[in-house]
């Protein structure tokens, strides 16, 4: 009885947390489906009116639009590129802390810290200066680099704390079986701590194509615009009536590859993958 | 294959303890060398300055004659057993067996002699294709010897490597690398806290404290001609009883009576003061099992019988003695420095299965004095060693 009242109460909970979640991607995929013509007039109910409905026609239209393609194609540049070397770079740092006694440690892990914490928005003004006189404004790296600046902290940490978890005696036993320190690294400790990486590497990926703030004020083209600051500026014919079902189906499309991203990693962080490698 | 020298060798950690103190072991080529000694003597860092995972403060190490001190671990060809396996668990058990030589860049086929050779010595076949979270201890552990048999290195270098076995498998395991040493006839070294495996499984043990070498010699040596008060104490389940003695003349004074003692050690100890006798628990017996007219009358005692073990092939009996505050303290010293713990001063003898002895009754016991050894209870030496 006890149990039973247990799993419907677990049930009523999920479900809560699901519609708080849920409710507002469902009305953003509701609302794609409008036409522009039903969203002026109000169309207050969450299936399209009768007459109402757009089927395809507002993804069409946004897949059209060159400026939306290029923005994807920069999102999808720019997030992947940062997150590559943010990840490459914070695996080889969380290895030397985890593993190596060096003066500085303490020292290179609070610096980390304090750059996570660090309030983004105060830095957009001098980067701005900065990236006009060196010639990187409006540009991809201009990006990447305040985006492996704050995706760092949080990699080198995750990673740190993946390798700490790995026994020693794995990379022991890999240098006497005859490997270098480099091999003993990429052949045994990187498969181990892929959990880690792979970890690492969505978040780092989530804060890439997220990011809004220096989207908008460090791309002033579609040279480099990414997704968010893109869709603020989709305007569509006329500016004092945005086109709303044309954003909403802007921001499915630009879900998607978050989505995408998440079920396919999912399968690669599977837990306790150490499991087995000593005793127990 | 080759033999391996240690001259001197010392290992001191950052705040100048020496963990390895001054040891020097010769293991001769093919030779089974047990290092033991209680948790924190220094062998299993012994060990790992032998693979090279551990740096060497001071004194040679040589593998074949050639001096490996500043040699990375790779370079000196050895094959090591961790004490927790250290199987690489994102790699089957095939994979893992064949690591060691897919880095050594061999050809695919050639592994794949090798890995099905050893896989057969160790049976392992059926579980080739599974990964190391799916076996079971002993499988592991085979697994774990397999990648140390694959190649052909120089020696074997195990790390306790029974020790997360339960008792059963233990036994097993130990006899099977018995098998395996004698036939591949390659140098090993063994580290273990225990000692049936340091008894049955080397050809000679090395036995150490707090990172001094005490005795390297056979088995049977240590047991009977133990060099100190350490190894007397430490070799042998149950261990050896000790007790305050003072010689006179040709005779020996226990708690439990005085003894004739054979002229020999009378002569090394006499007038020495107060000794500590060590005495093995089956170096005394039931005198109505042996037979009153067999046995000398001048080595008898009675004594009351506190517990009664009876173990089918052979009983032990405990019987409790008062000793004095300075002896009980020694005692005390040395139990805590064979890793064990003494509660009370007491004598553990170990009888014929065939006695009669009755819990909390009086018996009347021998006592062999011909093997009973005569320490220096402030060197800890045996002042009877050789006799």
């Amino acid at each position: 009885m006890k149990n039973m009242r247990g799993t419907i109460g677990t049930i009523v909970g999920c479900a809560l947390i699901l519609i708080w979640c849920l409710l507002p991607v469902a009305w953003i995929i509701s609302l794609s489906f409008k036409s522009q013509e039903a969203v002026t007039v109000g169309s207050p109910g969450f299936f399209p009116s009768d007459g109402g409905g757009a089927g395809w026609h507002n993804y069409s239209d946004v897949l059209q639009d060159e400026q939306f393609r290029r923005a994807i194609f920069n999102s999808i540049g720019i997030s992947l590129i940062a997150t590559v070397l943010s990840v490459a770079l914070a695996t080889l740092a969380a290895y030397a802390i985890a593993r190596l006694e060096f003066a500085g440690k303490k020292f290179v892990l609070t610096t980390a810290l304090v750059i996570a914490m660090f309030p983004v928005v105060s830095l957009v003004g001098p980067l701005f200066d900065m990236w006009r006189t060196f010639g990187i404004y409006d540009t991809w790296p201009g990006l990447i680099i305040p985006y492996m600046s704050f995706t760092l902290p949080l990699a080198i940490w995750t990673l740190s704390a993946f390798f700490r978890e790995i026994p020693w005696e794995m990379e022991q036993a890999a240098q006497v079986d005859g490997a270098t320190s480099w091999q003993a690294f990429r052949r045994v400790i990187v498969p181990l701590a892929a959990p880690g990486v792979f970890t690492a590497a969505i978040l780092t990926f989530f804060f890439a194509w997220n990011d809004f703030v220096f989207g908008i004020s460090l791309t002033s083209t579609e040279n480099a615009r990414p997704i968010p600051a893109a869709l603020s500026f989709f305007v569509g014919a006329d500016p004092f009536n945005r086109p709303a079902s044309l954003l909403a189906a802007g921001a499915v499309v630009a879900t998607v590859p978050i989505v995408v991203l998440v079920l396919f990693f999912q399968r690669k962080i599977v837990a306790g993958l150490t499991a087995g490698a000593v005793k127990g | 294959m080759a033999a391996i020298e240690m001259k001197n060798i010392v290992k001191k950690y950052g705040d100048g303890f020496p963990a390895v103190n001054d040891v020097s072991i010769d293991v001769a080529d093919g030779e089974f060398m047990i290092l033991v000694g209680p948790s924190g003597c220094g062998k299993s860092t012994l060990l790992r300055m032998i693979v090279g995972l551990e740096d060497i403060t001071s004194g040679d190490m040589l593998i074949g004659g050639e001096r490996v001190n500043d040699l990375a671990p790779r370079d000196r060809n050895l094959s090591m057993v961790f004490q927790n396996y250290a199987l690489y668990p994102h790699l089957t058990v095939y994979e893992n067996i064949a690591f060691p030589l897919r880095l050594a860049k061999w050809k695919d086929k050639d592994i794949d002699e090798k890995v099905r050779e050893a896989s057969k010595t160790l049976d392992l076949d059926e579980h080739l294709q599974r990964r190391p979270a799916n076996l079971s201890g002993g499988q592991r552990q085979r697994v774990a010897m397999g990648r140390a048999i694959v190649r052909d290195a120089k020696a074997f270098l195990f790390d306790e490597p029974l020790s997360n076995l339960d008792a059963k498998l233990r036994g097993q395991m130990r006899t099977e690398i018995a098998r395996l040493q004698k036939r591949l006839g390659i140098t090993t070294v063994y580290v273990t806290h225990d000692q049936t495996e340091a008894m049955t499984l080397g050809d000679r043990v090395a036995v150490m404290k707090r990172g001094e070498l005490q005795q390297l010699a056979t088995p049977r040596e240590l047991y009977e001609q133990p060099v100190n008060i350490f190894v007397a104490g430490f070799i042998g389940s149950p261990p050896m009883n000790f007790l305050p003695a003072t010689v006179e003349g040709n005779e020996v004074t226990l708690p439990f009576g005085t003894f004739t003692l054979p002229a020999e050690k009378a002569e090394r100890t006499a007038g020495k003061g107060l000794l500590m006798a060590g005495v093995r628990p089956e170096h005394f017996e039931d005198v109505s099992v042996a037979g009153a007219g067999s046995v000398d009358e001048s080595r008898t005692f009675t004594a009351h019988i506190d517990v009664r073990e009876w173990l089918g092939d052979q009983q032990y009996a405990y019987v409790p003695y008062e000793a004095e505050a300075d002896v009980q303290g020694q005692l005390k010293e040395l139990a805590r420095e064979v890793d064990s713990d003494s509660l009370r001063t007491q004598l553990v003898v170990s009888l014929d299965a065939a006695s009669q002895i009755k819990e909390d009754d009086d018996a009347t016991l021998s006592i062999d004095t011909d093997k009973m050894h005569l320490f220096d209870p402030a060197t800890g030496e045996n002042l009877t060693v050789g006799l």
